[in-house]
């Protein structure tokens, strides 16, 4: 194993990310501000708690999910895709990693901007509503998982768009809908029965779901299910990466 | 002595169809340095590339101090240092970070000192805190090559190292290169630039529509293939070339006063006394002779043309 190069990339992918800290924190602690003011305080006190839970802390999980979320997936697709974009990938490719290492080094340092990141997004909502997290440590177990599993994800599309445009468009036209559709901001008991089938179809579901159980207790599928599932999509991605690099998929040519 | 790079049957066709490399076999031996000339589109890169690890190849094997290449791409990687023929950076680190960078993906542990010692001897060192896009593209380059050399490979790939660089700086790569061969380490390098491949190389490839023609001692082959010119200047200028010299095919200078005679240095009999003797018979008078060996260049010009 070679764990120097795993420890340079992760610093590396890091330190881009250090050199934006302000905006990097900024922008997640803000827009959480504003969807509670919108959706907390202004809507949320018209709205009925659900299942004795106050509106404005049921989000709390699904919009840590949605920043966790589309975070890994920018971060990691970014992080890959750079350095085919200025070339710089020539030396990723002569170094003498493995396909694990080189994902253990920018999958790393993206899981772990997105679970820095959902952390100041918990803290910024606690300003605003109180809650208590009945799971802690299923809470962070789901956190990093997630992170981890979309991170993987985003590096998979990082590898695969070839221009700007194709990396912004599998977060905007699926990720997006499917975070939005997927439980954050209502439970899907509240919707008629045919669209709560189709949306178990929606893997975010599954991990708003077991999210928000960790916190209050409340779960939309059984928790089990909820992990199974993130479970299978980590591994799912894993083996694409695998086979990424086993063939030199849009890497080498 | 065993070769430290062994390629066979080398064999690149990209996902175009283009066949880029047919077959190439070719051995680099340790310490040496060795010049792949070839015009473009020939196949350099895209065999450089074999050898790192950028292109995947379609036929044949190549080992790296014993390594094979794809089964024991760890350790045959660790040895190769690559300097890239495009200028490829992130544009907002600074050279030491990226320099730093470079030594950690090769799997070697920090050294500061090293590294200082690397950028020092490529004139960085001041700049070691800037950003990469403020710097100039010979600066890039020599960022390029710090990077190579950051993992102290026992093997380095230079890619055009001096195209578009200035006299100075291709100087100093010279330097450079002359120092690294001091301390052992084999260098493989592409060029344009003939006189390159002549002031530093020990062996010469030239390579042309992915294959190798000629694999030749630096100095065997300007031995070999080099043609040869005397130069008669005369006493008197003189109108038309007599008769009696035509054989000799004799080119007259525009101010008639200097016959060019070219002869083949491979060949047994130059023709040189015979000329002569007809000069005098001619009752040609000469103040001064020369003879020219012809540049690697025309070697080059002359082996590639031919197989057009
Ligand atoms: N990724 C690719 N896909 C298809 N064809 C390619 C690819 N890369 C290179 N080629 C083709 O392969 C041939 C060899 O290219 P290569 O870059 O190895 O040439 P070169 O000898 O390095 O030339 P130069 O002196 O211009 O750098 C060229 O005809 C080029 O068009
Ligand atoms: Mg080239």
């Amino acid at each position: 194993m070679n764990l120097y190069a795993v420890r340079s990339i992760y610093t590396y992918e890091l330190s881009r990310w250090f050199r934006t800290l302000s905006q990097s924190i900024l922008a997640p602690v803000i827009s959480t501000s504003l969807y509670f003011v919108v959706f907390g305080s202004a809507i949320g006190s018209r709205m009925t708690a659900i299942n004795g839970v106050s509106y404005g802390a049921f989000i709390v999980p699904g919009l840590m999910m949605l920043a966790v979320l589309t975070e890994s997936l920018s971060n990691a697709s970014f992080g890959i895709f750079m350095p085919k974009w200025n070339g710089t990938i020539y030396e990723v490719l002569t170094a003498p990693i493995s396909w694990l290492e080189a994902v253990t080094g920018y999958v790393g340092a993206a899981t772990t901007k997105s679970v820095i990141l959902g952390c100041i997004i918990l803290a910024t909502a606690r300003l605003f509503v109180p809650f208590n997290i009945a799971h802690p440590i299923a809470m962070i177990s789901f956190l990093v998982l997630t992170a981890l599993s979309f991170s993987l994800f985003g590096f998979i599309i990082g590898v695969w768009a070839d221009n700007f445009e194709k990396l912004q468009v599998v977060p905007l036209l699926v990720i997006t809908p499917l975070t939005f559709l997927g439980g954050s901001f209502y439970s899907i008991n509240m919707l008629p029965p045919v669209w709560r089938q189709i949306t178990l179809f929606n893997p975010v579901v599954y991990l708003v779901s077991g999210f928000r159980w960790s916190f209050y207790g409340l779960s939309d599928v059984g928790v089990g299910l909820s992990l199974g599932v993130t479970l299978c999509f980590t591994l799912g991605c894993c083996g694409v990466i695998w086979w990424i690099f086993k063939t030199g998929y849009r890497l080498r040519s | 002595m065993t070769p430290i790079i062994r390629i066979s049957g080398l064999g690149k066709t990209y996902d175009t169809g283009f066949q880029a490399l047919k077959s190439v076999d070719l051995d680099i031996q340790p310490g040496e340095i060795f010049a792949l000339l070839g015009p473009n589109g020939a196949g350099k890169t895209t065999l450089i590339g074999a050898v790192c690890g950028i292109v995947r190849p379609t036929a044949g094997t190549i080992t790296v101090d014993g390594f094979d290449n794809q089964t024991a791409f760890r350790e045959a990687r660790a040895r190769v240092g690559l300097v890239p023929q495009e200028l490829h950076t992130d544009s907002f680190e600074t050279v030491w970070a990226t320099v730093r960078h470079s030594r950690g993906l090769f799997g070697k542990p920090p050294n500061d000192a090293l590294i200082e010692r690397v950028l020092r001897d490529l004139s960085l060192w001041d700049k070691r805190n800037n950003k990469m896009v403020t710097l100039s593209g010979g600066m890039k380059r020599r960022v390029m090559i710090a990077k190579a050399l950051s993992h102290e490979p026992k093997i380095l790939f230079l890619d055009e190292p001096t195209a578009g660089v200035d006299v100075e700086l291709r100087r100093d790569m010279w330097s450079m290169v002359e120092r690294l061969r001091a301390e052992g380490v084999t260098i493989i390098l592409t060029t344009h630039y003939i006189e390159e491949a002549e002031e530093l190389a020990d062996r010469i490839g030239v390579i042309s529509k992915g294959e190798i023609i000629l694999v030749e001692d630096k100095a065997a082959l300007m031995q070999k293939l080099g043609s040869k010119e005397l130069q008669v200047e005369l006493q008197a200028p003189l109108k038309d070339i007599p008769a009696e010299l035509a054989a000799y095919h004799l080119e007259l200078s525009e101010d008639g006063l200097r016959l060019t005679y070219r002869f083949d240095a491979r060949r047994e009999g130059t023709g040189i006394p015979d000329l002569m003797r007809q000069l005098a018979t001619s009752g040609l008078d000469f103040r001064d002779l020369q003879t020219k060996q012809s540049s690697l260049e025309d070697i080059f010009v002359t082996l590639v043309s031919d197989r057009t």
